[in-house]
């Protein structure tokens, strides 16, 4: 993520002599392209980008609201405090708990949806417009709608367990460390599954359809023709989706705002809400250095994911062929 | 098409479809009903799920207890504001970025793509006291700057796709005809492209209206609140009152989920567009 390298947008007016492009055009139209260009310079780079790198030198510096007397520089401090807190490296092992626990049944369902969708029916227009749904809500709110469902004594959850024998008591699942994790992730599968079917149903109907009568004529069987056209055909479409849901899941601490707060007993923080908390308290360089951490290691895994799937996509294929 | 299907198979996707869309419907379906019960009978056992008596007391007390009126007006006017004014700025953004090749153009879009990738919340704090600064803090238009500025980015990204589905010689044959490059734009594109830019539009504004961090952050007092500030503010509080809770729950999730019933076709394709081009 190129923050430092790219700090403002600069836009020069391109000079008329060096365009390579679709369009030629003379240096009054530059100016007025500039002029275009401009307002959404203007608002990106003083509301966030400015933002932005001063967020990240705090991350370096002793930037607490409670007591700005001394805001010097302090190095790495922020960091090394951050990696001795008993309680991060608790958010820590929380992220990775609920990113993979939460990533790995939204693609399955997702992709599922997605494979039942693909092929036409009576009404199928007015079902995608009902399942999708969820992604017009903030995660807050369903965040918010799952808190008052999982509620302890008059959840719904625990009414219908109940109902259908399947525990005896009801579980305090938000006030009990054990259950709240797991509540929360079910919420988000539920949030998240939405934008995987989206994306992959789109990727689906671009796979050609000779691919799958060809398919039949040979003879292969509904598992075969999944793994030897269909995966194969939207790869790169599953694998931009899964990197963006992980990236995506890591930074929404939204949800967990609205249904647990963190709690109880910080056990639902993730790193990007403890780092809201931790804003809102005021400390801004120890929170910054969090978001640079989580920058760094999101950063990190994106490269080695990326490699990680290029040269592996002729392997996919003929392990699938086989 | 293949037509190879058993009954059997038939029976199991559409019953796997139906169970995919009670899962999804229900929490919305469970906030409404809990919303319209008499505030009595929600904390009852056993708990009902068809209200035998339909109620509009909690609407009733969300709106006489809190000054709930006043955050859905904020919520509106912020929303709207910026949504407009993201749109009409990532329009121009758009058209320049999709129909001409300038240098620094993959810079421009690289700076608007890692704006999408980085957790934004680095710069809450220090927004914060840029704000304060520019005495924009506890200030709606001074949200509605920032949404704006948190908008643009994707709105350009959506709008370019829809920019590149319209051929150029549409306004080049306008400018022969002696219009200029701006009511080319404004007279010729923009009337072709309305679809699209309704739907970045409500694209907008169902983000804006949805937004939590940014609106905690720099609203504190109940004038300026927008509903998701407001709602913090409830949640926050060590006993929630569920039946004003869903009320105002219900209240917020409408409107965005009506728009999005308009405009969904569109933005999934100016999302996936770029995506989705093995």
């Amino acid at each position: 993520m190129a923050v430092t390298t790219t700090d403002r947008p600069a836009v020069r007016p391109p000079a008329p002599g060096r365009t390579s492009g679709r369009r030629q055009f003379t240096g009054r139209t530059a100016l007025i392209l500039f002029a275009f260009m401009l307002p959404a310079i203007f608002f990106v780079g003083l509301f966030t980008y400015y933002p932005l790198l001063n967020g990240i030198s705090m991350a370096f510096r002793n930037y607490n609201l409670n007591d700005l007397s001394d805001t010097s520089w302090v190095g790495l401090a922020n960091f090394r405090t951050l990696l001795g807190d008993e309680m991060f490296r608790g958010t820590v092992k929380n992220s990775l708990v609920w990113v993979v626990g939460s990533l790995v049944p939204q693609f399955l369902i997702g992709f599922t949806l997605a494979l039942w969708l693909r092929r036409r029916f009576r009404f199928r227009g007015t079902y995608q417009a009902l399942v999708f749904f969820p992604w017009a809500v903030s995660g807050f709110l369903i965040g918010i709608l799952f808190r008052w469902m999982f509620n302890g004594e008059f959840g719904v959850v625990n009414d219908l367990l109940m109902k259908t024998h399947l525990i005896s008591t009801p579980v305090p699942w938000l006030a009990d460390a054990r259950y709240a994790m797991v509540a929360v992730i079910i919420a988000n599968v539920w949030y998240g599954v939405t934008f995987f079917a989206i994306m992959i149903l789109a990727a689906l109907q671009s796979v050609p359809e000779e691919l799958y009568e060809a398919s039949a004529i040979d003879g292969a069987g509904k598992v075969r023709t999944l793994f030897s056209i269909t995966i194969p055909s939207i790869r790169t479409t599953l694998a931009l989706t899964v990197l963006l849901r992980v990236i995506w899941i890591f930074n929404s601490p939204e949800l967990i705002f609205g249904m647990t707060g963190g709690g109880p007993a910080n056990e639902t923080h993730i790193v990007t809400s403890y780092m809201i908390q931790v804003t809102q308290e005021g400390d801004y360089g120890r929170a910054s250095a969090m978001g640079l951490m989580v920058v760094f290691v999101l950063m990190l895994f994106a490269i080695f994911y990326l490699l990680a799937i290029r040269p592996k996509q002729r392997l996919t294929v003929k392990k699938a062929m086989r | 098409m293949i037509r190879d299907y058993s009954t059997a198979g038939r029976i199991a996707r559409f019953t796997g479809l139906g169970i995919c869309l009670i899962f999804t419907l229900f929490p919305l379906y469970w906030i409404l009903v809990t919303s319209f019960k008499d505030p009595g009978t929600i904390f009852a056992y056993p708990l009902k799920y068809w209200p035998s008596q339909w109620s509009l007391a909690n609407y009733q007390g969300l709106f006489e207890q809190s000054n709930f009126a006043v955050f859905l007006v904020n919520s509106v006017i912020v929303s709207t504001v910026a949504a407009a004014l993201a749109t009409v700025i990532s329009l121009l953004a758009a058209y320049v970025l999709a129909r001409f090749e300038f240098m620094s153009k993959g810079a421009v879009m690289g700076a608007f793509l890692v704006t999408q990738m980085i957790p934004g919340f680095i710069a809450l704090g220090s927004l914060y006291i840029l704000m304060t600064r520019l005495y924009l803090v506890d200030n709606r238009w001074g949200l509605v700057l920032v949404y704006v500025a948190v908008s643009i980015p994707l709105c350009t990204v959506m709008l370019r796709g829809f920019f590149e589905n319209v051929p150029a010689s549409l306004e080049e044959a306008a400018m022969v005809d002696g219009c200029s490059r701006l009511s080319a734009l404004f007279r010729v594109l923009v009337p072709v492209m309305t679809p699209g830019i309704a739907a970045s539009y409500i694209f907008n504004f169902v983000n804006c209206w949805n937004e939590l961090f940014l609106s905690v952050t720099l609203l504190n007092s109940d004038s300026n609140k927008t509903v998701p500030a407001a709602l913090n503010g409830f949640i926050s509080s060590y006993n929630i009152d569920w039946g004003s809770m869903s009320a105002a729950a219900a209240l917020s999730i409408i409107p965005t989920m009506v728009l999005f019933a308009f405009a969904s076709r569109y933005i999934v394709e100016g999302l996936t567009a770029g995506a989705v081009k093995e």
